[in-house]
């Protein structure tokens, strides 16, 4: 009877309701997810809150770092890293693996024009190219330490969302209501969907979002080089059909890029692993297809302005094999949320804004809403509000959109710019990039840009 | 949303006035900052006083009586009034959407004085152990940032409703029902309970008191000061905002605001009821307090935001500290320490 007893003062005293009010959950536990569960944890004004970090998959532990490269990688501004080392994080990765890389070599394949980033002398390094589960698993060892702040439930599907009301009405619910593949149900005072370009939090609040698929897919693949070299150089050619880029991963291996239409992308996977290399070879090396004259005419004509400007070309490593089933293709698109916010609801990385993997510009706009969101939160909670109120949240929208919306134009545009080869786009972007290659200022500010 | 705030600066456009049209002397968002629920506190705290001043016990009711001064006139229909727009306060951009855009000034002013009178630091609760009482609290607009920064806070204010809205509000969140609580009360009921209190514990209660819009429609400050002084604690804080009584007060916040745009209705304010800084800290001064500094405050009607500015011509804040107690609780009180030793331990704490 005693049992009973306590059973029942226990259930009475479990206010259930109030126990399962966070301040704020984060739905999502990709890199992006993970680091604003990482971020918000760390802020001390939000010392003492209640965080949730909900993730669908498992949990991503990574004691050794397996000896073959994963086929999936991002290129990490220096931007990036300095968020990723604020939460901690960056240790963990620079102790695991990653690439630094200096210098950046863009070129046409319809002409000559050529254009490369370097920082002055080769000594400061411009990105960093990271494969995404060193990333994921880092932010999982970080947010382990964090445990007291942030709580992480892993195989925890997200089935259904309640949204609450502006005002406060009676008997309505004023949290957001998340409802778990479990039956179990959580509320938070504010919700950050993390959840991927397809997100569901931005589906289920109705948000009109910009999106179109590009006719390409990427198909990404892990490339053996011939001979071991400093290969500390990004490699990116524009074919009519599509980027192909050349990312460093170590001293003898690349990561491989390559967007194209599906059709060519799926031959490319059903090649011989003879045929696939050769293929990769011939698309960085091959011949100028169109319009070389006019290539050559620029640049002669820009080099009696500046003559000092201008670099020298080169040739990337060639590929000898790749690694290990490492064939990939998956289909590229982009969209936009117009609103990244509603009432008690924030949305970050994908869920707001995909973008083609041509500037390598994705994950890093993700990690730029982390930071913006979290500054913005804790000055909030510094200033006793409601975590969920519009006012910092449409903060975080007009500075996160005015950064990221001109990027993506930029990106669109040049996706578009060098899908054709037809001439006069081709003579505008041949001229275009080679004058923008003798320009020093500029590619500083580009560079600048990027590097955010 | 951002129609409403350009809309609300056009004349005859926002809908509110609508709402407000059949009142009389409510106040709302504008120049002039929202104090209404004083108005009614000020007025309903006397009828109060008078009904119970034979319950009261001996030693206080003669230090009411001696100040109590000023003739009022308390007026069931501004009070009936009021209580119809209690449930309007939560509405960030309705009536109230400038008071709550002065939050932004004002809880930091709190926050960042309070820092540094009390050195101890609790990251991500500020204002932990610390007791605020908030007069003249209405919906809780302000009580509720306070007890997020991890204050104990009491609000007070004399219309129930405006109570009951803002004990609902703060009801639902778990994290504030623990700190922030509510009663209808004036702020002399409280002075008078404390001062039972303080027989017994020999110090005021309060780290704080903040008194927001509050000051420009009371009729007595004298007692509104004393009774300041006897709940706080020795070297606590009072914080008070509310408009100047100069000529650009009497342009935009009366003649712009009421006549003009009628932004405010008419006869919300009384320009002789305004008090300057000037004024106001003679008052305090000679009430036991310090004022430590003075901020004047700007509101901008079209992006509906408040600055800190540098003239104090029409809005501003103040923030002084509880040096001595008050001279005629020791006379009452009878064996009270030289008022220099209060003020030197006063610069201690």
């Amino acid at each position: 009877v005693a049992a009973l007893l306590l059973n029942r003062d226990a259930e009475h005293g479990d206010d259930s309701g109030k126990n399962d009010v966070y301040d704020v959950i984060i739905s999502g536990g990709g890199m992006v997810g993970s680091a604003m569960a990482c971020s918000l944890g760390m802020d001390p004004n939000l010392e003492g809150r209640k965080i949730l970090l909900l993730e669908a998959g498992n949990k991503k532990v990574m004691d050794k770092v397996p000896e073959n490269y994963s086929i999936r990688v991002s290129s990490i501004s220096p931007g990036s890293a300095t968020i990723l080392s604020g939460i901690g994080a960056w240790e963990h990765i620079t102790k695991m693996r990653c690439k630094p890389y200096k210098k950046m070599q863009v070129w046409d394949a319809c002409s000559d024009a050529l254009i490369t980033f370097d920082k002055e002398n080769l000594q400061d390094e411009m990105a960093y190219i990271v494969e995404n589960d060193i990333i994921v698993a880092a932010l999982t060892k970080q947010l382990d330490s964090l445990s007291d702040n942030v709580q992480v439930k892993y195989r925890s599907k997200v089935v259904k969302y309640a949204w609450p009301l502006p005002h406060q009405a009676a008997d309505a619910i004023p949290w957001v209501k998340v409802t778990l593949a479990s039956g179990e149900t959580v509320q938070t005072k504010l919700l950050i969907g993390a959840d991927g370009p397809n997100s569901m939090v931005r589906r289920e609040l109705g948000i009109p979002t910009v999106k179109w698929n590009y006719d390409q897919s990427a198909v990404v693949a892990v490339l053996h080089l011939s001979e071991p070299t400093e290969n500390n150089v990004a490699w990116q050619r524009f074919l009519p059909t599509g980027p192909i880029a050349m990312l460093p991963l170590s001293d003898t291996e690349s990561s491989l890029v390559w967007s194209t239409s599906h059709r060519l992308a799926e031959e490319l996977l059903e090649l011989d692993e003879e045929s696939f290399v050769d293929a990769i070879n011939s698309a960085f090396v091959s011949l100028a297809l169109t319009i070389k004259t006019a290539g050559s005419l620029f640049r002669g004509a820009l080099s009696v302005i500046m003559p000092s400007a201008g670099s020298p070309r080169q040739l990337p490593p060639s590929v000898a094999g790749i690694g290990p089933k490492t064939r990939v293709m998956f289909p590229l698109g982009i969209g936009h949320a117009s609103e990244y916010i509603r009432h008690r609801v924030a949305l970050v990385g994908d869920a707001a804004h995909r973008v083609h993997p041509l500037a390598g510009q994705g994950a890093n706009l993700g990690f730029g809403d982390v930071a913006c969101l979290t500054q913005l939160v804790s000055q909030a909670a510094f200033d006793g509000k409601d975590l969920g109120a519009m006012q910092h949240l449409l903060q975080y929208e007009t500075e996160r959109q005015r950064h990221n919306l001109p990027m993506m134009a930029a990106i669109d545009l040049m996706k578009r710019l060098y899908s054709t080869n037809a001439a006069p786009a081709v003579l505008l972007r041949t001229f275009g990039l080679q004058a923008t290659n003798m320009l020093p200022a500029l590619k500083e500010q580009i560079v600048a840009f990027a590097s955010k | 949303m951002y129609a409403n705030k350009f809309g609300r600066f056009m004349l005859g456009l926002y809908s509110r006035k609508t709402a407000t049209a059949c009142g009389g002397l409510q106040s709302t968002a504008g120049r002039s900052g929202f104090s209404w629920t004083a108005v009614c506190k000020q007025r309903t705290l006397w009828l109060q006083r008078s009904a119970c001043l034979n319950t009261r016990k001996n030693t206080v009711p003669c230090h009411v009586r001696a100040r109590s001064a000023s003739q009022t006139t308390v007026d069931p229909d501004e009070v009936r009034r009021f209580q119809s727009l209690a449930s309007k306060w939560w509405d960030e951009q309705g009536e109230f959407a400038a008071l709550h855009a002065m939050n932004d000034l004002r809880v930091p002013f709190i926050r960042d004085n309070l820092l540094n009178v009390h050195r101890v630091r609790h990251p991500g609760k500020p204002l932990r152990g610390l007791r605020i009482l908030d007069v003249g609290c209405g919906g809780g607009l302000l009580t509720e940032p306070l007890g997020r920064l991890g204050a104990n806070v009491l609000g007070i204010d004399p219309v129930g409703d405006s109570i009951g809205t803002a004990q609902l509000h703060s009801s639902i969140d778990p994290d504030l029902c623990e700190r922030v609580c509510y009663r209808a009360s004036t702020l002399e009921e409280l002075a008078a309970e404390e001062d039972e209190a303080e027989e017994e514990q020999g110090a005021g209660q309060f780290d704080a008191v903040v008194a927001s819009e509050v000051v420009e429609h009371l009729a007595d400050l004298e007692t509104f000061a004393f009774c300041c002084n006897q709940v706080l604690k020795l070297g606590g804080s009072l914080f008070i905002t509310t408009i100047n009584k100069t000529n650009v007060s009497y342009a935009l916040g009366i003649v712009v605001a009421e006549q003009l745009l009628r932004i405010v209705p008419s006869g919300t304010h009384d320009w002789d009821k305004f008090i300057s800084p000037v004024e106001l800290e003679r008052l305090l001064e000679s009430n036991g307090f310090s004022v430590q500094s003075v901020q004047g405050m700007l509101y901008n009607p079209v992006s509906g935001a408040w600055s800190w500015t540098d003239s104090t011509a029409i809005n501003y804040a103040l923030h002084a500290v509880k040096v001595r107690d008050d001279p005629h609780t020791e006379q009452a009180g009878g064996s009270s320490p030289h008022p220099e030793d209060h003020h030197a331990a006063a610069t201690h704490g």
